[in-house]
């Protein structure tokens, strides 16, 4: 039951709301898949897009733009970092350094071809594992199947980073799914 | 890392070469069994994250948040089964709670004070802003305010209610200083306004905006306001905390 009480609004901010509905809310999933990527776990996703939905509310009147979804999720992802630097600043820095973390080598083994027929529960595992860095850019990739370019402007960085990230994240996971090694939770940020 | 032409093998795998690039991927993907075997990998590292369970939607009450139907123009309407239901509801909590827990009236909350508190919490989220003291002590937050208002504001340590008190700065409310208090809950800030009000206690009233919860009420000759992103649920928990601890 709810017992609230709606406040009058102006017409043009009523306008603005159905705007807002119609251009915004269809990315609602969106925002909430790449949130919970992000912060793995289902109360913070909920923190981070109610804050995000309503910046984006609140900057609605800036966006000219002709694709909400990557506005949004821009939104989302700065909602992230700026949420979680006020409330644990030790882990705003991430660990990740792309040099620390050369490319392994891809080549396939046996084993790695049998293990990657893999459950939903494992390739969950192995993604929340994932240094935030590569998740994100994977995550936009393989779940929201955003283009370079699109992740690009999300997350702010140049096209030949997101390729280089998606490349490493890739296999990174492969890795992860293959071994299983248990010192991959040193990744664990929780 | 065995060829170069590897390093274009995800940008293939993604659509993202062009045509020559691609097709130059392609001879080379027949030619080798090593990029050929990775590619068939990645291909099923695809396919395998494209599993729906992966995708995780928002939930319904997130949705119904943000779906709210465009608020009345007039005044609110409410079917009168649910105002009877609301009617028991409140019946039963004035049987089982203390009295001031009574929600509802539309027009408690003045529409201006709501707005003010709203923006003054927007402000306060903005970077370098939310705090003018920053502390977890209510001994230190209270002096802090001394010779800054024209009166002692009310500073309350709810950690233990899980509302961990941040710290505190000055804000205006309808053209005068008053107390803004700042208190967490997971990665969530809530502002808690106060000034001095005349008249008798008033019942705690909820005002919703996009997402905001706004909860107004009148308490000893203070009038409070708090203001967070947080439920509503959670955020009448806070005042309910916030009045209910001695100070």
């Amino acid at each position: 039951m709810t017992i609230d009480a709606p406040l009058l609004p102006h017409r043009a901010e009523a306008a603005a709301n159905a705007r807002f509905q119609a251009l915004v809310l269809p990315y609602l999933d969106a925002a909430y898949n790449l949130a919970h990527w992000l912060t793995r776990n289902d109360a913070d996703a909920q923190d981070v897009v109610q804050e995000a939905m309503v910046r984006a509310l609140r900057y609605f009147d800036s966006f000219h733009g002709t694709d909400a979804r990557v506005w949004l999720l821009a939104i989302v992802r700065n909602t992230f970092y700026t949420l979680r630097a006020r409330h644990a600043p030790e882990l705003a820095r991430d660990p990740l350094d792309d040099e620390a973390h050369p490319l392994i080598d891809p080549g396939p083994s046996p084993e790695s071809v049998a293990l990657l027929a893999v459950d939903v529960g494992a390739l969950q595992e192995a993604l929340a594992r994932l240094p935030e860095t590569w998740r994100e850019v994977l995550v936009l990739r393989e779940l929201e199947e955003c283009s370079y370019k699109e992740i690009a402007a999300i997350t702010g960085q140049k096209m030949g980073t997101v390729m280089s990230r998606l490349a490493r994240a890739r296999e990174r996971l492969r890795e992860e799914l293959t071994h299983r090694p248990k010192e991959g939770r040193r990744h664990d940020l929780r | 890392m065995t060829c170069d032409e590897s390093r274009l093998l995800h940008a293939y795998l993604d659509d993202e070469l062009d045509a020559a690039q691609s097709a130059q991927m392609e001879r080379h993907l027949a030619a080798c069994p090593v990029c050929a075997a990775a590619q068939r990998e990645h291909e099923r590292l695809r396919k395998a994250l494209a599993q729906p369970e992966l995708y995780r939607r928002a939930p319904d009450a997130l949705r119904r948040q943000w779906e709210a139907p465009p608020a009345p123009v007039a005044a609110p309407r409410r079917h009168p089964v649910a105002l009877a239901a609301a009617a028991g509801f409140i019946g039963a909590l004035l049987l089982s709670t203390p009295a001031w827990l009574w929600l509802a009236r539309p027009d408690a909350a003045p529409a201006a004070v709501v707005d003010e508190a709203i923006s003054g919490h927007l402000r306060s989220l903005q970077p370098q802003h939310l705090m003018d003291v920053v502390s977890t002590d209510q001994h230190t937050v209270k002096p802090w305010f001394e010779g800054k208002l024209d009166f002692a504001p009310r500073v309350k340590e709810l950690a233990e209610e899980g509302f961990p008190l941040a710290g505190g700065r000055l804000d205006a409310i309808g053209g005068r200083s008053v107390a803004a208090l700042v208190y967490r809950r997971r990665m969530h800030a809530i502002n808690l306004y106060q000034w001095p009000a005349d008249g008798a206690d008033t019942p705690q009233a909820i005002a919703r905006r996009h997402g905001y919860t706004v909860i107004d009420w009148r308490q000893g000759g203070m009038r409070f306001v708090a203001v967070s992103d947080l439920n509503e649920g959670e955020l009448k928990q806070f005042a309910l905390a916030f009045d209910n601890t001695p100070h």
